[in-house]
């Protein structure tokens, strides 16, 4: 699994990936988390707000910071499909 | 975790009728007593400073403190109320929904409808740009797109009640017509130049692909209280610096600045005064909340309105770390060009104001 965020780098950037971190710990799951900062490449994605979560190249979330309970939910979630 | 936390995102949780009446209980209490704060303010201070501080009213310090406590109070108070309740009225649109109803529109009838929308949408300075190249890549014209970067942050919402609440009902409406005129305005006129070849070349080359999940879907009324708590605390982190500054600066010119000084220097009879204002105010960055203090305590020492409202707009609407950010996707002259047409349209305001009011 592949985990992206996607944030010129404000804190809600920083807070979604801390977040993304516990939603994984609490799964006990391993990740990889990149940061996407490139103003193109989020574009790119049909991404207008930030911060974004994009697992495995398809975006799961834009614009708003979850819970870590919330998160994992929807990585759980997105896996199952 | 409660069984309630782990429901699958997208599935609301089943909402006992019980649950409900008590959330709407609690959020009728809270909203009673911000109301009762509200109006016991002032009536709270006046016994405070000058009853049980002995301070008179007429005295320097007297005033100046009455104004600081009061303000402050008052401007808090405000300030969790109207951000509360817009942050959770705005998590029913998304950006994405806008640039849809914007896709396609002529510019005219795009500039007047991206102007409303600027002010409904949610938007933070930090999408600007991200923002930018999915209008433009979408096919949104420039100068509609221009206009919703305009209106997004000059009407919003924290200005327009802190003027409704320091000045009451005329200015405010005064504030939010011209606002909407100048991003309507500014935009269509933008459009006309014709500016397409300053802007970055990948902004028109991005390719949209990806579907990407809108974030108002999967939201339950839980999940909305909560946004709308947040966003009061990361508002008011950000800006209480910029408003302590701003109460206390009102609060000495309020005690120490003697009344005809800023009538002689920048009353309604200079002609500079507007052009002052704007030019102090277009690289001056503050958020509506710390200006406002300042604007109140200027205006109560007879500073023309037409000349507050401009020196407010230029500092809200312009600012020199938002024109950092756009340098990413607009070139220079593109830049110089906006910041001209923005800032003279905030000076005609500024004397259309002045001489009809």
């Amino acid at each position: 699994m592949l985990i992206k965020i996607l944030g010129p780098g404000c804190a809600n950037c920083a807070a979604l990936e801390h977040a993304t971190h516990a939603a994984l710990a609490q799964l006990g799951w391993q990740a990889a988390v990149e940061h996407v900062t490139d103003y193109a490449a989020i574009a790119g994605y049909g991404v207008m707000s930030t911060p974004a979560l994009v697992v495995d190249e398809q975006v799961l979330l834009t614009g708003r910071v979850p819970q870590a309970g919330q998160l994992a939910d929807l990585l759980a979630a997105h896996t199952q499909q | 975790m409660t069984a309630r936390d782990s429901a699958a995102p997208g599935v609301q949780p089943p909402a006992t009728p019980r649950g409900r009446v008590r959330r709407v209980v609690a959020l009728g209490l809270a909203a009673l007593v911000w109301a009762g704060a509200l109006l016991v303010n002032e009536p709270t201070w006046d016994r405070v400073v000058y009853h049980w501080g002995g301070l008179s009213a007429a005295t320097r310090w007297g005033s100046a403190v009455h104004f600081f406590l009061t303000d402050i109070v008052k401007i808090i108070l405000l300030l969790v109320g109207i951000i509360f309740v817009v942050t959770v009225l705005r998590s029913y649109i998304t950006l994405e929904r806008t640039r849809a109803l914007l896709g396609g529109r002529r510019e005219g009838v795009g500039n007047v409808m991206a102007a409303g929308l600027g002010v409904a949408t949610p938007f933070c300075s930090c999408s600007a740009v991200p923002a930018f190249i999915g209008f433009v890549a979408a096919g949104v014209p420039l100068g509609v797109t221009l206009s919703f970067l305009i209106a997004s942050p000059l009407v919003n919402e924290v200005a327009v009640v802190l003027l409704y609440g320091l000045f009451g009902f005329k200015i405010a409406a005064l504030y939010v017509t011209s606002g909407l005129l100048i991003a309507i305005g500014a935009g269509w006129l933008l459009g006309r130049m014709r500016l397409e070849r300053y802007v970055e070349g990948f902004v028109f080359t991005t390719t949209l692909r990806g579907q990407p999940v809108p974030p108002g879907t999967a939201l339950s009324f839980t999940d909305r209280m909560r946004l709308g708590r947040e966003e009061v605390a990361i508002i008011l982190r950000k800006i209480w610096p910029y408003l302590l500054a701003g109460i206390t600066l009102g609060a000495i010119i309020h005690g120490w600045v003697p009344e005809a000084f800023f009538v002689r220097y920048a009353g309604s009879d200079n002609p500079f005064a507007p052009l002052v204002a704007v030019a102090i105010g277009v690289p001056l960055y503050s958020n509506a909340a710390g200006i406002l203090p300042l604007i109140e305590a200027l205006h109560a020492k007879g500073l023309a309105t037409g000349t507050l409202l401009a020196f407010m707009m230029s500092t809200v609407a312009l600012s020199l770390p938002e024109m950092i950010l756009l340098r990413r996707v607009l070139k220079p002259p593109l830049l110089a060009i906006f910041t001209a047409v923005v800032a003279a349209a905030i000076l005609a305001t500024g004397y259309l104001f002045n001489a009809i009011l």
